[in-house]
């Protein structure tokens, strides 16, 4: 996935000179293409990842919009308190870009394992949280963002290249998105946001043939939206690779009109024992349960 | 050249102003304040017509707002609302407020966005000089000078970084906390150009701010005295916490008389 959003990254900046890429001495093999045809747009600051959000807003708010490139925890938690002020509170033209979802980092380990991102990135009342499950949403998502530039995060597996759509799917916040149309008699669905859908195809998929829908952008000001849709569905099936608490399920259960909701929200997420496990992706995914 | 009396008047109307304000708002911070009036009333009066300043100490939001009022971009019955429920003036920087471009208020946030701004105006080949006030308190901070680091190694020449060195911060003097000193061979080593003046002295902060440095950020040590301008609260750790009762008030708006 790193690969294709440097590749619309570079799309993007052939238009428009003002889009500016900063990294944390991270991205070796991904961000060299960038910064070789737009050396001045593009900015290794160093280990410094509280400064480097603060550079961020000082850029955005001269006209620039910026992309802040790292791995998950790196961008999000260390600089927390910068996102939160710098580039929310002012409302600035920042793309936060994590790598590395949930456990893509597998045998890399706890410190690199994007398992609270979300909880953490939905509580800023102007962020959006872009989370493409598959290339062509990262595509349309990545479309999106360069023509409306806002506090974003952007959330993406380390190299996965995952192809669901035919089709650049239409997106925009709060957008639920069919990903596979199944028999709906039912009304259980599957839900997820992000790179997990690749899991929920395989293994998920199999054992009951629901539909499956994805939301790959989300925030704060898009819950309200969310009721009319959920209550059409009597169980909807929430998978995503995070923690349950503070996540994806938690922020559709606040968006419903709780007394009146008799939709069966139900969360599979990944178990908060993978802190003490150690091994590849595919084995951490096993405690998505 | 300057009319120094003008400069003495116009710092002792703002330093009673920040006085009645604080009296009225019960709000803290009145040392932080008072320390850096003489050097925000050069900077406004001459320097900042076409560039941009950032007051990174955040918690010293009173002294700015009342040289703000000063120089219309707030009115003095906006000035009066500060502290008040529904204000814009909260008792920390916002940029909600005319004339302010960054909200500030936990420390070290104000260098790298400076940083940021000073790297814009590279890159669009603009000359505006981007001005920051910090405090020696965020010595303390590692964005300091993680952003030291990037502004050298980038020759952003248009960042002028003044430190409001009053040798207090929040709980004791700086010296006991974490010494900084030597704080001018520091900074230097980072690559730096520096200068250091009394940041109470019209002429000293004018012509600071005159010299163009090239290649390297420029900061500038002013040596200020916490509470200045009233002797009792001049050095003292508690006027960092403390707002004048009606009695202070009248004692320290005489002193200033």
């Amino acid at each position: 996935m790193r690969n294709i959003f440097i590749d619309e990254l570079i799309l993007a900046t052939e238009k428009n000179k003002n889009i500016i890429l900063l990294v944390n001495d991270l991205g070796f093999g991904v961000v060299e293409e960038f910064s070789k045809k737009f050396p001045n747009n593009f900015f290794n600051v160093g280990i410094s990842e509280q400064s480097m959000i603060g550079y961020a807003a000082g850029l955005a708010a001269a006209g620039k919009h910026v992309f802040v490139y790292s791995i998950a925890n790196f961008s999000t938690f260390r600089c927390a308190e910068q996102i939160r002020n710098d580039i929310d509170y002012h409302n600035l033209p920042v793309t936060v870009v994590s790598v590395g979802s949930g456990v893509s980092y597998g045998n890399l380990g706890y410190t690199h394992h994007a398992l609270q991102d979300y909880s953490l990135m939905r509580s800023f009342p102007n962020m959006l949280i872009v989370s493409p499950g598959d290339v062509m949403e990262l595509r349309s998502c990545m479309k999106y963002l360069v023509k409306n530039p806002q506090p974003s995060y952007l959330r993406l597996d380390k190299s996965s290249v995952y192809k669901i759509h035919n089709s650049l799917p239409k997106v925009s916040p709060g957008k639920w998105i069919n990903v596979i149309k199944n028999n709906d008699k039912k009304k259980i669905i599957y839900l997820t946001t992000g790179a997990v859908i690749n899991h929920v195809e395989k293994n998920f998929l199999k054992k009951n043939r629901y539909s499956l829908y994805s939301i790959p952008m989300w925030s704060m000001k898009s819950k309200k939206q969310q009721n009319n849709r959920i209550k059409k569905y009597k169980k909807i099936i929430v998978v995503e690779d995070h923690f349950h608490d503070g996540g994806f399920q938690s922020w559709l259960n606040e968006s419903t009109n709780n007394k009146n909701c008799k939709t069966n929200i139900i969360s599979k997420s990944i178990s908060s024992s993978v802190v003490n496990k150690v091994g590849s992706q595919e084995y951490l995914m096993k405690l998505l349960k | 050249m300057l009319l120094e009396k003008n400069y003495r008047n116009i710092s002792r109307d703002i330093r009673k102003k920040i006085l009645k304000v604080s009296n009225s708002a019960k709000s803290a911070h009145i040392g932080s304040s008072l320390s850096i009036v003489d050097i925000l009333v050069v900077l406004y009066k001459k320097f900042l017509k076409k560039n941009i300043f950032i007051l990174s100490k955040g918690h010293a939001c009173l002294a700015y707002y009342c040289v703000l009022q000063k120089f219309n971009y707030i009115t003095d019955k906006i000035l009066k609302s500060y502290g008040k429920n529904n204000t814009i003036l909260l008792s920390h920087v916002s940029h909600k407020v005319p004339g302010v471009v960054f909200s500030t208020g936990s420390l070290g946030h104000g260098l790298p966005y400076a940083v940021g701004r000073a790297l814009a105006e590279k890159i669009d080949k603009k000359n505006k000089k981007i001005y920051v006030l910090i405090s020696d308190g965020e010595l303390n901070e590692g964005t300091t000078w993680e952003s030291l680091l990037f502004a050298s190694f980038h020759k952003l020449d248009n960042l002028v970084i003044i430190i409001d060195y009053n040798k207090i911060q929040s709980l004791d003097f700086t010296k006991n906390v974490l010494q900084i000193e030597p704080l001018n061979k520091k900074l230097i080593s980072f690559g730096c150009n520096v200068k250091i003046i009394n940041g109470h002295n019209y002429y000293k902060i004018y012509n600071s701010l005159l010299y163009k440095s090239k290649n390297k950020p420029y900061v500038i040590i002013a040596n200020t005295i916490k509470g200045k301008g009233v002797k009792f609260m001049e050095n003292s750790i508690l006027w960092h916490y403390k707002s004048p009762n009606n009695e202070e008030l009248i004692k320290a708006i005489n002193e200033l008389e």
